[in-house]
């Protein structure tokens, strides 16, 4: 219960340094033996409005008048709503009504919130009150009352002796939610392998390399020097299940080098056309496509974690958190000219997963 | 003064510290390899060619490029070491280069910034008519391409996979390598936008017409210009940078001003 | 009979005040809220603007529910593909899923809907950041402390839960960033051994992205997650009201008393105020700024990224942890990848977090005290936990600002490469120069203070004594003043004794080690003999 304030005369003994209740150890705590003493409350310093009968009138004009605006607002936010309708392919009139809507909300809530606090502030009756602290804890009565409850129930139900029931209920109730376990295998489809799918993806021989988004096939000599082309496999965007998770495997960018400037490992000669190379877009770091490829320096960079990939040597990783040189894409010419896959990526693209090896 | 190297023909530099004529082999070079692969690997975007650029244009781009340019990118502009060819750039990496102010360069760094044009639009233009002069290369777009009255959702798709990695998804810029930046597109000319995607400026890729054709280089255009001319529907967008500036507002502003208004909410009323 | 007790009772009623008092009575025969109004009408809070903070956490949340609850009457929570077909002139005719395009109808088609959207963002940003600063202030100034331990426990699981909600309702509009945010969780669960392959075909329903995973990020972004969260803030504020609020030392109070403003009226009226202030601030900040403009981003597609792919604010110390991996961390030993890439982020973050949860029960092993604290630490008072909070700030806020690498390098024009070398050494040195520097602030500070209390304030006025001697006049300060000085638990380090078998145990042995650094620098406070003393010395 709240008391009226500076009565703090008893409180002059009373330590701070946090003795709750007898007898609860303090610990390496240091109890000052001379601590200076509680000086008590401060003497209450009135306000302008408790002395000044004009100041309490003007607040309370403040007050109402924040009211009334907050009711001035709501309405500006109902008219606002109707005069600033959004018009079809106009982002203006979205930006209108937003606008609009929202400052009429705005002084609704502010003038309430500002007129309340300062009605609170300084024209209700302010001076503190004190409520006094009991220990947490419930009494000895309340505590040995609550233990002989528990006993009593033990004893009434028998669970400590019959120990057969007991243990068979702690065992059914460790295994019933068990099946829920087994349910959440069902999250994902049910046959397949996680593991297996990761390791192919669309690309296979013959593939043409397209253009993405729009499928159209490209030919080697589409490609200039310096030019980065971001690839899909034909078909891909004829497909009808499928089209993302297939995307999200078999992106690829295309990009053309001085053939001096390629620095090919011995196993992968034969994998690039005349400076052309393939390689996948999706980090081996965490997966983001990195495409941001720098044609002067022949560096890709990823812009989610910055690993940084040399498209001279084999897209190896010169920064970043990323290990793996991104998957090259073996690719040739067919006999019209286009560009085409020799295979599958001869590893899993994107990020490492446990079962890769 | 500029630090955009391209590696040099092994050839050529030999030619070069042997041979009294090196410049003429370099330039023959330079013409045989940049040139010849242009036309080799590119059906020219070059419809626009300066078909009317007289002998005497060229002679005027010729003299101020000697006065202006040619101290890195040599005398016949078959590039130094500081300055890479431009033979086989083609008008429009002039006009884009000089025209916003990237060249010439006026300090090192990282990459050659947009700065205040150096030019006026005639002498660009003369400039540009003596780089093509020199090899064949892509020149100037044709003004039915930058009308900005494109396809804005098939410019935008194309925006966001060719474009948006570096550029921002809202052309808003974004950090390359080793201090290099991919710089904002917001007030970026039409004219410019066009000629930077066709001619690959410092690090940027080339997209030339079987990448992007001139028509959808139109309606990218005509995206970027959509966003331009449209401020957000929400309200001011904060620089566009994403969850970053949306973070750093929120913390600063939002819990900087409730913070503020709770001190004032238990302070004591005088 | 029966009869007339009734209409005796009516009129009665009628009498003594309307309406309300029917209604009351109504009310109360029924639930008998005079109890609760008894008990709790009068009950007293401290005022102090630290203690608002975790109302902000509160209004925000009641904000989100507002605003969220608007929202799903519009949002579909689908994965289907269909063209888009509203407003939004450079989306017409792409093709997205059927979150991504009601969430486009919301922005662009519904009046006031696109306000909403954004009010609920910026709310959700400023629930986390909200909860953040309350913990903070918790942490330093000891309000973790015996009886309220659990409470911390509570209150940081919150915390999580918050970030949990965050994410999901980011990755709800299967936009372009969220999408490659969904690709980077992707990633990071591949990452972990032995499980992260099947964990991650579990989650998507399938291989990623799937079309599963909206409508599920969604069920628990609307049901589950909150229901949590609602449960657990009922019981966050059930010990609030059980333990009495806190309060910081000050004349008059004690550990046994709690001095403010009663609920009644003064505390609902600012307490109730400021709700519709936190909520006036968020619609400011909704009509005015952008926020998550998807109209932008575009749909999901695994090709397109933007550059400056951030999650929102609260998960960026795991972005920037991961960004802050040197290369070359992945290894295949047994036929299996370890990608310690990965692992190494998630193991720190997570024993990060387990220290943090645990850290009251650290202390008090440490303390061995037992005793209820309900007087408020000043940080100065405490200084090997304010120096650990603030190593642990340092932690954080270097991984927070590595999530921003690319932006810090574009816009103070140096190579990202020098930001992220830069976060590397200030994540692992920073935290203990941290610690270094703010132990010794908090110990001038103290020192700082007995001064005052034993000398009085340097008042800047320069006398001089008739023999010559130039001194300063030092101010006394008042007795109110000093005893916020003078009072504060004081700790000595821990001798180490043997047990009853004589022995010295290791966990004792620990304890005392612990024991010793957070207590081996201390300042005494001021007693009332050293006190008189300085009095004597001045007058």
């Amino acid at each position: 219960m709240a008391k009226d304030d500076n009565s703090g005369k008893d409180l002059a003994a009373a330590d701070s340094s946090g003795v709750g209740h007898e007898g609860a150890p303090a610990g390496t705590a240091v109890v000052v033996r001379d601590a200076v003493a509680n000086p008590g409350f401060p003497p209450h310093r009135p306000r302008v409005t408790d002395l000044d009968p004009s100041a309490e009138r003007r607040a309370e004009r403040t007050v109402y008048t924040l009211f009334y605006l907050s009711i001035v607002g709501s309405v500006f936010a109902i008219a606002a709503y109707m005069a600033f309708p959004i018009v079809p392919e106009d982002p203006g009139s979205v930006r209108t009504n937003n606008l609009f809507i929202g400052l009429g909300l705005t002084l609704a809530l502010m003038a309430i919130g500002i007129g309340a606090v300062h009605w609170g502030k300084a024209l209700m009756f302010d001076h503190e009150g004190i409520d006094e602290r009991h220990p947490v804890r419930g009494s000895e009565e309340t505590r040995s009352r609550a233990v002989e409850i528990f006993q009593e129930a033990g004893e009434e139900s028998g669970i400590g002796r019959r120990t057969l029931i007991r243990n068979s209920l702690i065992g059914a109730l460790i295994a019933f939610p068990l099946p829920a376990v087994v349910l959440f295998r069902g999250l994902g489809p049910q046959d397949d392998n996680p593991a297996a799918l990761l390791s192919h993806t669309m690309w296979k021989k013959g593939t043409r390399l397209a253009l993405d988004p729009t499928g159209t096939p490209i030919k080697a000599s589409d490609i200039t020097l310096g030019s980065a082309f971001h690839v899909i496999p034909e078909g891909l965007q004829d497909l009808e299940h499928g089209k993302l998770e297939e995307k999200g495997k078999a992106a690829v960018l295309l990009m053309r080098l001085k053939p001096e400037d390629l620095n090919e490992l011995p196993e992968r000669k034969g994998w690039s056309y005349d400076g052309i190379v393939a390689y996948s877009k999706i980090c081996t770091h965490v997966g983001c496509p990195v495409a941001l490829y720098e044609q002067q320096t022949h560096h890709l960079l990823c812009p989610c974690h910055q690993s940084q990939f040399d498209v001279s040597n084999h897209c190896e990783v010169i920064f970043g958190p990323a290990k793996r040189p991104l998957p090259q894409l073996p690719i040739a010419v067919d006999s019209e000219g286009y560009l085409i896959a020799q295979s599958d990526f001869t590893e899993p693209v994107g990020p490492s997963f446990w079962e890769r090896h | 003064m500029t630090t955009i190297k391209k590696p040099k023909s092994p050839g050529g530099r030999k030619a070069g510290r042997r041979h009294p004529l090196s410049s003429v082999a370099l330039i023959a070079i330079g013409l045989l390899f940049t040139g010849g692969a242009y036309a080799a690997f590119s059906t020219s975007t070059a419809s626009a060619e300066t078909s009317a650029t007289s002998q005497q244009t060229i002679g005027e781009g010729k003299k101020l490029f000697a006065a202006n340019c040619a101290t890195c990118h040599g005398l016949a502009a078959q590039g130094t070491g500081s300055g890479p060819s431009l033979i086989g750039v083609g008008a429009a990496a002039v006009d884009f280069q000089v025209g916003t102010g990237r060249m010439p360069m006026q300090m090192d760094g990282p990459q050659a910034q947009k700065k205040a044009v150096q030019f006026t639009d005639e002498q660009i233009a003369t400039l540009a008519a003596y780089v093509s002069s020199l090899a064949p290369g892509p020149g100037l777009p044709e003004a039915k391409l930058l009308d900005e009255k494109g396809d804005a959702a098939k410019g935008a798709e194309l925006f966001r996979i060719n474009c948006a990695m570096c550029h921002n998804v809202a052309g808003a810029g974004g950090a390359l390598t080793e201090g290099k930046f991919a710089p904002s597109l917001e007030g970026v000319t039409s004219k410019h936008i066009y000629e930077a995607m066709v001619t690959g400026p410092q690090s940027m890729p080339v997209f030339n017409e079987m990448n992007i054709s001139p028509e959808s280089k139109r309606d990218i255009i005509t995206y970027l210009k959509y966003l331009e001319n449209n401020p957000s529907p929400g309200g001011y967008a904060l620089g566009s940078l994403g969850p970053v500036s949306e973070g750093l507002f929120l913390w600063i502003f939002g819990l900087g001003t409730i913070v503020a208004l709770t001190v004032w909410i238990t302070a004591k009323s005088n | 009979m029966s009869t007339t007790t009734t209409t005796t009772e009516l009129v009665e009623t009628k009498k003594s005040d309307g309406l309300t008092a029917v209604a009351a009575n109504y009310i109360d025969e029924r639930t008998s809220i005079s109890t609760a109004v008894k008990e709790l009408g009068r009950k007293i809070f401290p005022d102090h603007w630290s203690f608002l903070l975790g109302e902000v956490a509160l209004y925000s949340f009641v904000i989100i529910l507002l605003s969220g609850s608007f929202l799903t009457f519009f949002f579909s929570a689908s994965m289907a593909p269909v063209q888009y077909d509203g407003s939004y002139v450079p989306l017409k005719g792409v093709e997205m899923s059927a979150a991504m395009s009601s969430s486009l109808d919301i922005s662009f088609d519904i009046r006031g809907g696109l306000l909403m959207r954004q009010v609920h963002h910026w709310a959700a940003l400023l629930f986390v950041a909200a909860i953040g600063l309350h913990m903070l202030r918790i942490y330093f100034t000891g309000a973790f402390r015996k009886p309220r331990e659990l409470n911390w426990v509570i209150g940081f699981i919150l915390f999580i839960l918050a970030m949990a909600e965050g994410f999901t309702g980011y990755s709800l509009p299967d936009d372009l960033l969220s999408g490659n945010g969904l690709r980077i969780i992707d990633g990071m669960v591949k990452g972990i051994p032995l499980v992260g392959t099947w964990i991650s075909y579990l989650l998507f329903g399938g291989e990623f992205p799937g079309e599963a995973i909206v409508g599920r990020l969604y069920s628990l972004h609307i049901l589950l997650l909150p229901a949590i969260i609602v449960a657990l803030i009922a019981m966050h504020l059930l010990f609030v009201v059980v333990h009495k609020h806190t309060q910081y030392p000050g004349a008059g109070r004690t550990n046994q008393n709690v001095v403010g403003y009663p609920v009644l009226p003064v505390y609902a009226a600012k307490a109730g105020g400021f709700f519709f202030i936190v909520f006036g601030v968020v619609m400011l900040m909704a009509s005015l700024f952008t926020i998550n403009p998807i109209w932008n981003y575009g749909p999901y597609d695994p090709s397109p990224v933007s550059a400056g792919t951030q999650p929102d604010w609260y998960i960026g110390f795991a972005d920037g942890a991961l960004r802050l991996i040197p290369p070359g961390l992945e290894f295949v030993w047994l036929d299996h990848t370890f990608s310690f890439n990965i692992l190494i982020p998630l193991v720190s973050l997570g024993l990060f977090i387990l220290v943090v949860l645990i850290y009251p029960f650290i202390e008090a092993w440490v303390t061995g005290d037992k005793r209820e604290h309900h007087i408020l630490d000043r940080p100065r008072n405490a200084p090997t936990r304010t120096a650990i909070g603030a190593a642990g700030v340092t932690f954080y806020a270097a991984l927070w600002a590595t999530a921003s690498s690319d932006i810090i390098a574009t816009h103070f024009s140096v190579t990202m490469e020098g930001v992220i070398h830069t976060m590397q050494f200030l994540t692992i040195v920073g935290p203990f120069i941290a610690f270094f520097v703010a132990k010794r602030v908090c110990l001038a500070l103290q020192k700082k203070d007995r001064e005052i209390v034993l000398h009085g304030y340097e008042s800047g006025r320069i006398v001089r004594l008739p023999g010559g001697e130039y001194i300063e006049v030092h101010q006394p300060i008042d007795e109110y003043e000093r005893w916020k000085l003078v009072s504060y638990s004081d700790y000595k380090p821990l001798m180490i004794r043997p047990n009853a078998q004589g022995k010295i145990t290791t966990g004792q042995k620990l304890r005392a080690g612990m024991s010793r650094w957070f207590f081996e620098d201390r300042i005494e406070p001021v007693g009332s003999a050293e006190l008189e003393q300085s009095h004597g010395d001045h007058h």
